[in-house]
């Protein structure tokens, strides 16, 4: 089994080995379970300078109810790209997870790195094997963004695609939002976006959109003062993945914080 | 019905054995080894693509000598069990030991179900917190697996530069010292009348496990970092590595939260070697500088 000639790609190897392990190959029983899971919220990306920012809240609810204040929805995917998940927290963590090895595997394998299209056809393919579970309430999406080492122009380094459940695989341009706050976080990025922000500019903008989500969605976290909990933020450009340290996004949340009591609407 | 000579089974797997070693033997060493800062492969290789030494895992190395085919097969077998491993269980549950066993497993039975064996050694090298904990496994054609301490050779004449390798290693050799050991005792078989000779540096495959990384250890050194490092310039692979970008750090995630953190500087090396660790990591970040421009002009330099 092992010593099988196959392809680079994990889940085709686990889909001979071990397809138990697959998050699509598992059978569920009849009805729809939206309500039985926790659900993770509100993930933003925005391309600037040279690379690409890619921020997350940190609450995943059940129903009415937070299920969990710290939660982390945003993950380097590799050395170059970054990858955050909304929907169903469970099926979404084990598709990042899932994912990392298959890039990991891949490099491994080939001794070079998918192209960053590569692996955004991967995933799509990946959250396309759960089709079934997600259209009986168990969706998770992913969004995936990160610095593109072959793009020609560094104005365009930083890509951002969006997926469906179908497994559908969408480039955006400039930003993107994903989750039960997308629509909040997306309509502040309208007005707060420019092409060509520099790295800093991006991550205060990411920043301030997930404030904006949380403001009008429920479900998404605000800057949790009293805990200490804050977005997550990771940036990918030409020097890699590279999460923001905590520090420095309390401070541009506390800013944000400080700055809307002036004006609530930012 | 053709008639069917007997061969005893000893005659057999005699045959066998000596088929496999006799092939193995008639290609080019590598050398693994404990240095201070981690686990250091060095193997003679004409080709940059296809290599005889890779990573694994976080952790584990690999370096193999013989037919490629066969051990690019074994590779790939390893890489899917360490995966597997990793996923199921946790990242830290990937060990040397469990891999090295699979991997006396299948070439074992190779060895006696198959009408040839396999004409491959290879060594499996799992990095530690110090140089004592470094596990190094090789692995014969006969699925014999013994664990080595702290450097072994494999393929070529190995006994020759096993001589060479063993009076010159020591567990806390900095990276530059150890690599010129291991070239040395390279270059000291297969001269013209039994002479030692010179291997140019485009003919050497070297990698690393740097004990000190978390997550992925595996580096290969290339290009001018290996120049720098043969060198023995600790100086100038430090120059040449404060012109360049940070290195980069890969994912922390679900998959990855528990990486093995880089050991504590324990006794072993320690102290000693403090002074070359500053040089030893400029020639890494050298690497991971080369690693990431690989091939492809990138954006942010056009």
């Amino acid at each position: 089994m092992f010593t099988t000639p196959g392809s680079s790609s994990f889940v085709e190897f686990l889909n001979v080995a071990a397809p138990q392990l697959l998050p699509g190959r598992r059978p569920l029983p009849a009805g729809y379970n939206a309500d039985v899971t926790a659900h993770a919220t509100t993930i933003v990306g925005i391309t600037c300078e040279g690379g690409v920012v890619l921020a997350g809240d940190r609450r995943a609810t059940m129903g009415n109810l937070i299920a969990q204040r710290d939660i982390e929805k945003v993950y380097a995917a590799d050395a170059y790209s970054l990858v955050g998940m909304a929907g169903t927290a469970g099926i979404g963590l084990e598709l990042i997870r899932l994912f990392q090895v298959e890039l990991e595997h891949y490099e491994k394998i080939e001794g070079a790195m998918l192209s960053i299209d590569g692996k955004a056809n991967r995933l799509a393919t990946m959250v396309r094997n759960n089709l079934g579970a997600a259209l009986q309430g168990l969706a998770a999406i992913p969004l995936f963004a990160g610095f593109d080492l072959h793009a020609t122009d560094p104005a365009k380094a930083g890509r951002i695609f969006s997926f469906d459940v179908a497994g559908g695989v969408y480039e955006e341009t400039g930003y993107d939002a994903l989750g039960s706050g997308s629509i909040f976080a997306r309509s502040a990025l309208k007005k707060t976006y420019r092409p060509g922000l520099s790295v800093d500019d991006a991550v205060s903008r990411a920043v301030g959109a997930l404030y904006d989500a949380a403001d009008d969605d429920t479900a998404t976290g605000g800057p949790d003062l009293i805990r200490n909990l804050y977005p997550i933020v990771w940036t990918a450009t030409a020097e890699g993945s590279q999460r923001v340290p905590d520090e420095q996004v309390a401070e541009i949340a506390r800013a944000e914080v400080e700055a809307r009591r002036d004006n609530p609407v930012g | 019905m053709a008639m069917q000579f007997y061969a005893s089974p000893e005659q057999i797997m005699r045959d066998r054995a000596e088929y496999a070693r006799k092939n193995i033997g008639r290609g080019r060493s590598a050398v693994v080894m404990s240095y201070e800062g981690g686990v250091l492969f060095v193997a003679e290789n004409l080709s940059t693509a296809l290599h005889k030494v890779s990573e694994i895992y976080d952790r584990i190395g690999f370096a193999a000598v013989g037919r490629y085919n066969e051990f690019e097969n074994l590779r790939t077998a390893g890489v899917r069990l360490a995966d597997l491993r990793g996923y199921s269980y946790d990242r830290r549950d990937v060990t040397g030991r469990a891999l090295a066993n699979a991997y006396a497993q299948t070439l074992g039975s190779i060895f006696t179900e198959q009408p040839k064996p396999f004409e491959v050694e290879i060594c499996v090298a799992e990095v530690g917190a110090s140089p004592d904990s470094d596990e190094l496994y090789r692995l014969t054609f006969d699925g014999t697996v013994q664990t080595e301490p702290g450097r072994l050779v494999i393929g070529g004449q190995s006994e020759a530069v096993a001589t060479v390798v063993k009076d010159k290693h020591r567990p806390d050799l900095s990276l530059a010292e150890a690599l010129a050991v291991a070239i040395e005792a390279l270059g000291s078989v297969g001269g013209d009348g039994g002479n030692a000779r010179d291997i140019p540096a485009t003919q050497l495959e070297v990698a690393v496990l740097d004990r000190r990384r978390p997550g992925r250890t595996f580096r290969r050194i290339t290009g001018a970092a290996l120049t720098a490092l043969l060198n023995g310039g600790k100086t100038d692979a430090a120059a040449a590595a404060a012109e360049t970008p940070a290195d980069v750090p890969v994912s922390p995630a679900p998959a990855k939260k528990d990486d093995p953190l880089p050991p504590a500087e324990s006794g072993v090396g320690g102290a000693a070697a403090k002074d070359d660790s500053a040089a030893v990591d400029a020639v890494l970040d050298e690497i991971d500088a080369d690693d990431d421009s690989s091939g492809d002009d990138k954006p942010s330099e056009s």
